[in-house]
């Protein structure tokens, strides 16, 4: 078929299945655009910033487990969508972002809104690519969707100049790829997997160690299997989160930097760390030569790099997570669940000696609270996004997660701004399900421009802003390790919040207490309509647990003991 | 700190644009040292061979070659266990200096007087890096104006 690379775009995204497309348009991509308009086959949504865009089909991704599509323009227009491009790197989200580059005879000259896109994107991409022939659209789209999702997921970018959009060339999306360069390894060795089935069988105190590679690769219902069938006690990493249930006897809680108590120190006791999709990254395992230090290692991944990296593997299994479990509960017979149930009862009383909770010692409402509260309110029935700071660890620590791919937060990059964009993805990718964004008052200023596409787009996300008047989580470090110095963090000058939604033609509400918050809540929920709920909560909460940036796991700073009123 | 060694490691890449910046950017964006690179295509295929000079603790190598396999068009790595390496210098020497003298030793390093000209001797060596090193230290009394290496290369025994 002979068609312009413009519609070869067009061609390549009907042909994958994509029913979503985030961008803005600009200069370099209006042939791109133009096609758009006259198709019918997908949706596109304009967001009113290219780093939403991104943000906003990351969170599709996370929320539906498809690839991601966003569409930008060249220079300033791809300049803004580098953070969603390194966010999703670092979580490894599949996506693929297409932008429009100043036409071939330019490249170089420095052209009117030129920028070495590939260059720049180059360390914050699984691959990209610079399109400099037609021909070669529909292959490099091929491989770039494919490449996107397959192995290690993660964000490919290809940047097409104005006239390759232009040119005729010939087009089929039916050729076989050869990627002779790039076969992701997907099945476990069964070698490797019988061993650690015996170093299984031999630990007394194994402990799971659940990461996102987890969800990321489907596989949370076949870890639920085998964590049941085992009788091994889990923790999860904030990406895991929803991988086992709240309400799972085996689970334990989140571990790391803000993890619970038990968590940290079941990971401290353990003999034999069981590391599935997870990346052993600084924040889970604070001082490394402390982490586990009697543990030996299972180490089950994808991507051969993340094995061994930080933690030596005893037992590394590349592979995927989901088949390589699946393998492993088929060996599984031979262990009793009974055999750990003086190590759940350590554990249990690693628990009891300091829960994770909180105490509504004061006035105003705690964050923690308004957390809980919606999670009982509305439990499974909404997806939670978030964004970046104290509010992210709240509610990874005190959402009832029932599910995977309902929790979406910026893990890797930690991306404030991430949160609202990412919330409106999700609605798109799982209309049934409420989407509530957890964030802040910092943060939610970072994209607040969405505003105007979840109106436009009738995307009743509902943004629940914990506002404590500070750049909380900074302002946290400065008064446990600053001296109480509090620099550029006093966040007491700030909009209305109520008007602001409004003048977008959203709702706002300001809440201070419980039943204000209900009422709001209740209110969003039947107007269904975005929403900006401002509760004002307690300005100079910690949390906590903690383990201070570089100590170890099990010296945590705890939540101080009160006598119960 | 883990103990630090030198490696040589080759890289068989698709012959691609923008290929040996994925690979140096992967060196400088993860804080690996590069020593010495040297490509070119590898006759008659699609593929360019690197060969790359490095050093870090055994740990840092093992990821060095893991993230260069990660690397879309990267087919092949190869950490060099057993190798014959290979590296060429050229020096340049007053007319002035004694030429005979440079021409014995060069030769006793697989190499010769490659060009005489009225003001300068230029010579050329090939042999293991170690054993340039080594004559480079040696023909420092000769008073050498310019001196240029290529960079190792590697083939696995
Ligand atoms: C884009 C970006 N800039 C800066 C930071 C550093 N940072 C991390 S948390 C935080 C405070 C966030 O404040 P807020 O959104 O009000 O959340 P809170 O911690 O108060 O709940 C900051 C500035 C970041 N993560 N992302
Ligand atoms: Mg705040």
């Amino acid at each position: 078929m002979q068609i312009s690379g413009a519609q070869m775009v067009i061609e390549a995204l009907i042909a994958e299945g994509v029913d979503t497309v985030f961008g803005y348009p600009g200069g370099a991509i209006m042939n791109v655009y133009d096609e758009i308009y006259k198709q019918d086959k997908f949706e596109h949504i304009l967001t009113r910033h290219e780093q939403a865009a991104v943000h906003a089909a990351e969170g599709y991704s996370k929320a539906s487990g498809k690839v991601g599509v966003a569409m930008i323009t060249s220079g300033p227009g791809f300049t803004n969508a580098v953070t969603g491009l390194a966010d999703a790197y670092m979580d490894s989200i599949p996506l693929v972002v297409i932008s429009g580059q100043v036409p071939m005879s330019l490249i170089g000259t420095d052209a009117f809104q030129e920028i070495d896109a590939v260059g720049i994107s180059r360390s914050c991409t699984k691959h990209n690519y610079l399109v400099t022939d037609a021909k070669d659209l529909a292959r490099i789209l091929k491989e770039a969707f494919y490449i996107a999702s397959s192995g290690r997921p993660g964000p490919v970018h290809v940047d097409i100049p104005k006239d390759v959009t232009a040119q005729i060339a010939n087009f089929d999306y039916s050729i076989e790829l050869d990627l002779e360069t790039y076969k992701p390894h997907t099945k476990g060795n069964p070698r490797q997997i019988k061993k650690a089935m015996e170093a299984i069988a031999k630990a007394k105190r194994p402990l799971f160690y659940l990461g996102g590679g987890i969800i990321n690769s489907n596989a949370a219902y076949a870890v639920r299997d085998f964590v049941h069938a085992t009788g091994i006690p889990a923790v999860e990493t904030f990406m895991a989160r929803g991988t086992l249930s709240y309400d799972d006897e085996y689970l334990i809680s989140m571990l790391g930097m803000h993890g619970s108590y038990a968590a940290n120190m079941a990971m401290s006791e353990t003999d034999l760390v069981i590391g599935l999709g997870a990346r052993f990254d600084d924040r889970v395992t604070g001082k490394l030569s402390e982490f586990a230090k009697n543990a030996g290692v299972i180490h089950v991944d994808i991507d051969p790099a993340s094995i061994s990296k930080l933690v030596n593997a005893d037992y590394p299994i590349v592979g995927d997570v989901k088949g390589v479990v699946e393998e492993m509960l088929k060996l599984s017979s031979n262990i009793n669940p009974a055999k750990y149930a003086s190590w759940r009862d350590t554990i249990k009383n690693f628990d009891t000696l300091h829960p994770l909770t909180y105490h509504e010692d004061t006035d105003r409402l705690k964050p923690q609270w308004v957390i809980q509260r919606v999670g009982e309110l509305l439990g499974d029935d909404a997806n939670i996004s978030t964004d970046v700071g104290q509010h992210q660890m709240w509610s990874a620590q005190f959402y009832p997660f029932t599910r995977p791919r309902q929790w979406i937060s910026s893990g890797g990059l930690g991306t404030m701004g991430f949160g609202f964009p990412a919330a409106m993805g999700v609605k798109v990718a799982s209309p049934d399900k409420v989407s509530i964004n957890f964030t802040g008052d910092g943060s939610i200023l970072m994209n607040c421009q969405e505003l105007m596409t979840a109106v436009e787009q009738k995307l009743p996300v509902i943004n629940i802003i914990l506002n404590n008047n500070y750049l909380g989580m900074v302002r946290q470090w400065q008064t446990l390790f600053y001296e109480k110095r509090h620099s550029e963090t006093d966040l007491s000058v700030q909009p209305d919040f109520v008007k602001l939604a409004e003048a977008f033609g959203g709702i706002g509400y300001r809440v201070t207490t419980k039943d204000e918050f209900d009422a709001a809540l209740k209110d969003a929920l039947e107007k269904n309509i975005v929403a900006f709920i401002d509760v004002v909560v307690e300005r100079l909460e910690n949390v906590m647990p903690m383990v201070p940036s570089g100590g170890s796991l099990f010296n945590m700073m705890l939540l101080e003991k009160k006598e119960k009123k | 700190m883990e103990k630090s060694e030198r490696r040589v490691i080759s890289v068989i890449v698709v012959n691609e644009a923008s290929v040996l910046s994925r690979i140096t950017d992967l060196f400088s964006g993860r804080g690996y040292n590069i020593t010495s690179l040297t490509v070119a295509p590898i006759p008659d295929t699609k593929y360019s061979r690197l060969t790359i000079v490095t050093s870090g603790s055994v740990r840092v190598i093992e990821q060095i070659t893991k993230q260069l396999h990660k690397l879309i068009p990267v087919l092949k790595v190869y950490e060099h266990a057993d190798l014959v390496e290979k590296e060429m210098a050229l020096i340049k020497f007053p007319a002035s200096e004694n030429i005979t003298d440079i021409a014995t030793l060069c030769s006793a390093y697989n190499g010769k007087i490659v060009n005489v000209g009225d003001n300068v001797i230029i010579a050329m060596v090939a042999d293991e890096p170690k054993r340039v090193d080594n004559f480079l230290k040696i023909i420092n009394k000769y008073n050498p104006k310019e001196i240029v290496r290529s960079g190792a290369v590697a083939l696995e025994r």
